[in-house]
This record gives structure tokens, C-alpha cells and sequence, in this order.
């Protein structure tokens, strides 16, 4: 309860919830705001935004409504990095848990495997993948999972060698527990928080990996993306700069929210930085 | 060093992933040509060693490596190796470019940041590093064109050179540094947040070590403190971090080679992709991870000089 009152008090924080909520909404509500299909022609194309207008953020050079490809963007950026996010999660903490639980050859394999991983740089990486998986939307949020787990493993295998002598663990072994019983019901949840506190950093990683995917037209072509509407504008650029400038303003508002709450919640669960 | 034969597993692993891969060059070249026969194309992966089964392909495949030979590229009509060395310099200027101004403006406003915390300039740059770190390259490289090279024209849009214009010497390397300027940021800015906040935080630790304790009471003065005390201490992290992100900036260069139509490797891997080159592909995987453990290398030397106790061998 301190901490969320810690969390509540910061104004920060509080700013990030703001925005994340309002990014949240819009993309909850995007059928109901904009019920036509946001990639399908609406009106005369490159007309500036108007707030008096039919076209509040205008039309982009298809015209097609750039407000409806917004709300219906954030559904997708949301819904993308919130599972590629866990995903990534879900790789990393099993990998982490295993190597620092176990310690030893476990721990070698594991850890170069990781190291492997961070040395190909991740959006080539991406890149291979995407090429061999395809890009229709389930197969990207997959492969930007699987790009982005190691920073999580290796924290959370930080986390596992400092809990796994505790006195707790140490009963739990007494007791007859079995291995996987200590590593997930015992140990992980006392490793979580600054895990999830992480999964902001890789959120707000996921969602930069996707939209320049889409920017590069690599994503999902049937779908509304603020990156892919950037790398729309891009060919409008030198007149209707805005059809770039507004997906991009949404993408930079997402990850400001984002990595807003993460340092938020991560000020409010450490207590060594509280006070300072 | 230790992980090269795992790296050489996993791209052995990603070359039996691209078997799978949809459409291979073959393909795209008969594309390219407005389709052809069956039989054409059968004579076309005879002649690129695209038959066979994927296993021999997979050994024909490791051989080469070993002896650095990265195949040939159809698209290109030239050794994969070449293609690749003739790209590397515009990506290896602009990676040292943003490197090295993300690493000094970083350190220079954690410094700055850390010197009075929570006042004002500290929280003015806070608050710039949060922006920069939230702001996606691409995009901020295409602002950055409309209003530098379309509205002031200042800046050329894209490009190494200026294309045409004849100059050599000092007057090409002007050149090339005025075309590098736009992209460096643009790509160095979210880096340059994450070294601020790192070199802030840094700072803040060491300044509470008890040397620095017995520095004032020596009577030195704060600048002096900081110059000669806790700036090579709290540098340590700094450097660690360039090692670290030495493959996230090569991913980050695709995107901005992209944008800013600059001949390196990132723009090849873009365009490898689009036209199936896979060779290619697979080629700046090998030669993104060489530079990556050679980034790292560096750094460990670096590391070894700044802090006599680590050396290098242990």
C-alpha cells in the first residue's frame, strides 16, 4: 500500500498513467469512434488537419482518414507489444530461473546462448525472421518475443543467485519440495518485481522494433500501423509533412507513457531510491 | 570471446531457418525478369548452388564460413564479401559518429545533471533524456529533413557526397561530414539518453565513496574533485555500456541508412531482405556479429586502462 500511495504521489507517474489510459482507451473504443474500415477510402486525399472539418487529423495520400488509422493503430501497437512483451518475458524468466537456479553446465549453456543472442544485433535479427516466418501480424509479435528475451534472462538469473541459498529456499528443500516447485511457486515470485518493472524498457523496445518494421512496410500490410502510415508520408514529405508527423507524435506519446509508469512503479517498489 | 562457437551454432541455426523461408532468390530474380520456366529456374539454382539437399548445403555452408568465403550474391552479381566490404565504411562512419556523440554529450550533461540534483538543469535534462529515449529514430530523422533540409535547407537530405560534384581531399571529407550530420543525431539521441541517465546516476554513487570525502578534505576544490576523482570512476559503467550497445545501434543504423538513402550495411540488409537475397543476408548476420565482439574487445581494453585493477587477461 506505500508503495502504490509512493506511486500515486509522483507526479511523473501519475502523467504516464494519464496518457497511458487515454492510449488504452482510444484503442478499446476504436470501433466505436471510427466503425468504418480505417484503411478504406474515406474522402479526397492530402486534405490538411481540421478540427472543424469532417477529417480532424486529415487524409493521407490514399485518403484514407489519418484520426480512424490512429485509434485503430493503437490498438495494434498496444496489442502487439503487450504480447510480444510477454512473450519475451515468458522466454526470458525460464531461461533465467533454469540457469541461475541450477547453476554449473545448466548455467554455461544457458548463459552463452544468451550471450549469442546479444551479439547479433536484434533488428537484423528481426529481419531473418520476418523473412522466414512472413509478416502477417501474429508471426512479427512472435518474432519480436523471441529477439528480446535476453536482457530479461540475465536479470532474472541475477535475482535467482541471490534468492537460491536464502533460508526459504533452503526449507523448501527440507521439505521435499520438488525443483520446479521452488523455482515457480518460491523463488519467482520473490524475482518478480523488478522483472516486471523491466517488461516497461521492453515494451517500450517492442513497440520502437514494430513500428519501424511497419515503417519499413516489413509488418502486416492489412492492418492500420503508425509506422507504416510514417513510412506512407514519407513520400508526401516535402508538402504534407503532417501524414508522418502525427503517427509519430502517437508513437512517442505511447512509449513516454510507458517508460513514465515503469520508472514510476520502479521508484515506488525499490525502496533503496525512495528517498532520494 | 568464449560464446564464437555458440554464435557459429546459431547462425548455423538461422541458415536452416532460411530453408524454410518462403521464395528464394531464384524466385525473386525470375520476378525481376517478368517470370520464366520451370526449367530456366532449375538452371538458375544449379548455377547459385541452390540444389541439393539442405543438410550438404548446410556443411557447404560451414565450410565456407570457416574460410570466410560468404557465398555469392545473385542479385548483386558479386561475392557477398565484396558487396558487403564495399558498404561497411558508411555504416562503420556512422556508427563511430553517433557512438562517440551520444558517449561525450551523454557524459557531459550527466555530469552537469548530477552536479546540482533536482534543480532545475537537472531536471530540464531529465526531462530531455525521457523525451529523446520515447522518440523513434525514424521518425525523428524525417522531421528532421522537413525542417532542416526542406524548410532552412540547411542540410542535404541524404546521401554520403554530393553526387556529380568532383570533390577529393579535404573537400569530399567536408562533404561526407555534412551529409553525416543529420543521421548521426538522429540516431545517437535515444543512446545519448540512456548515457546520460547512466553517467548521472554513476556520478551520484561514486560522489558518496569515501575517497571523495578525503579529496575535499584535502581541500580540493569541486572541480577538481570531479575531474580527477569521480569522473574516471564513474566512467567504469560508461564504457561498459558501449560494449552493450554496439548491436543495438547496428540494428538502429538499418532504419536510418533507410531513411537518409546512405550506402551501408544496415540499407543492405534492408534491401537483402526485400529481394530475397539470402546469401547476403546471412553474410551481414556474420559480419554484424564480428563487429559487435570486436566493439567488445575494444571495450575490455578500454576497461583494462581505466581501471588498473582488472586486467586484461584475468
Amino acid at each position: 500500500m506505500k508503495a502504490l500511495k509512493h506511486f500515486l504521489m509522483s507526479p511523473a507517474a501519475m502523467l504516464g498513467l494519464v496518457l497511458l489510459v487515454v492510449i488504452v482507451g482510444l484503442a478499446l473504443f476504436a470501433d466505436v469512434l471510427y466503425p468504418r474500415d480505417p484503411l478504406g477510402l474515406a474522402g479526397r486525399p492530402l486534405q490538411w488537419p481540421n478540427p472543424a472539418g469532417r477529417f480532424l487529423l486529415g487524409t493521407d495520400a490514399s485518403g484514407r482518414d489519418i484520426a480512424a488509422q490512429i485509434a485503430h493503430g493503437a490498438r495494434t501497437t498496444l496489442l502487439m507489444g503487450i504480447v510480444s512483451t510477454l512473450i519475451a518475458i515468458a522466454i526470458g524468466i525460464v531461461i533465467g530461473a533454469l540457469a541461475g537456479f541450477y547453476g554449473g553446465l545448466t548455467d554455461d549453456v544457458l548463459m552463452r546462448l544468451t550471450e549469442a543472442f546479444q551479439t547479433l544485433p536484434n533488428f537484423i535479427l528481426l529481419l531473418v525472421l520476418v523473412v522466414v516466418v512472413g509478416s502477417n501480424m501474429t508471426a512479427v509479435t512472435i518474432a519480436i518475443g523471441v529477439v528480446s528475451w535476453p536482457a530479461v534472462a540475465r536479470l532474472t538469473r541475477a535475482e535467482f543467485l541471490t534468492l537460491r541459498n536464502r533460508e526459504f529456499v533452503q526449507a523448501c528443500r527440507t521439505l521435499g519440495l520438488t525443483n520446479r516447485w521452488i523455482i515457480f511457486r518460491e523463488v519467482l515470485p520473490n524475482a518478480l518485481a523488478p522483472i516486471i518493472v523491466y517488461g516497461s524498457v521492453v515494451m517500450a523496445t517492442a513497440i520502437l522494433l514494430e513500428s519501424a518494421l511497419a515503417f519499413l512496410d516489413l509488418s502486416d500490410p492489412n492492418i492500420a500501423s503508425w509506422g507504416n502510415l510514417i513510412g506512407q508520408g514519407r513520400k508526401v514529405l516535402r508538402s504534407e509533412w503532417y501524414v508522418s508527423a502525427i503517427p509519430g507524435v502517437a508513437i512517442l506519446l505511447t512509449i513516454l507513457s510507458v517508460s513514465l509508469v515503469g520508472q514510476g512503479l520502479n521508484d515506488a517498489l525499490n525502496p533503496r531510491l525512495r528517498n532520494r | 570471446m568464449s560464446s564464437i562457437p555458440t554464435l557459429l551454432i546459431l547462425l548455423a541455426g538461422l541458415f536452416i531457418l532460411l530453408q524454410f523461408a518462403p521464395g528464394d532468390t531464384v524466385d525473386a530474380l525470375m520476378a525481376q525478369m517478368g517470370g520464366g520456366d520451370p526449367a530456366q529456374a532449375a538452371e538458375l539454382r544449379r548455377f547459385y548452388g541452390l540444389e541439393g539437399s539442405a543438410a550438404v548445403r548446410l556443411l557447404d555452408y560451414l565450410w565456407r564460413l570457416v574460410r570466410l568465403d560468404l557465398g555469392f550474391s545473385a542479385i548483386y552479381n558479386k561475392p557477398v564479401a565484396t558487396v558487403i566490404l564495399e558498404r561497411l565504411p558508411a555504416t562503420l562512419m556512422l556508427m563511430l559518429s553517433a557512438l562517440s556523440f551520444a558517449f561525450f554529450a551523454g557524459m557531459l550533461l550527466g555530469i552537469v545533471s548530477a552536479q546540482r540534483v533536482n534543480g532545475w538543469a537537472d531536471t530540464l535534462i531529465s526531462l530531455l533524456g525521457l523525451l529523446f529515449y520515447a522518440t523513434p529514430s525514424f521518425w525523428l530523422g524525417l522531421m528532421s529533413i522537413v525542417v532542416f533540409s526542406i524548410w532552412l535547407a540547411w542540410l542535404p537530405p541524404g546521401g554520403l557526397y554530393e553526387i556529380g560534384s568532383g570533390a577529393t581531399g579535404i573537400w569530399l571529407v567536408l562533404d561526407i561530414a555534412r551529409h553525416l550530420i543529420q543521421p548521426t543525431i538522429t540516431l545517437a539521441l535515444i543512446f545519448l539518453a540512456i548515457y546520460l541517465r547512466i553517467m548521472r546516476a554513476s556520478m551520484l554513487e561514486v560522489s558518496t565513496l569515501d575517497f571523495v570525502r578525503t579529496a575535499r578534505a584535502k581541500g580540493l576544490s569541486r572541480g577538481e574533485i570531479v575531474r580527477r576523482h569521480v569522473l574516471r570512476n564513474a566512467l567504469l559503467p560508461m564504457v561498459t555500456l558501449i560494449g552493450l550497445q554496439a548491436g543495438t545501434m547496428l540494428g538502429g543504423s538499418v532504419v536510418i541508412e533507410s531513411v537518409f538513402s546512405l550506402p551501408g550495411i544496415g540499407r543492405l540488409a534492408y534491401e537483402s531482405v526485400v529481394q530475397r537475397d539470402l546469401n547476403t543476408l546471412l553474410g551481414i548476420v556474420f559480419v554484424s556479429a564480428v563487429l559487435v565482439i570486436c566493439v567488445n574487445f575494444v571495450v575490455d581494453l578500454i576497461y583494462a586502462r581505466l581501471d588498473p585493477r582488472i586486467s586484461a587477461g584475468a
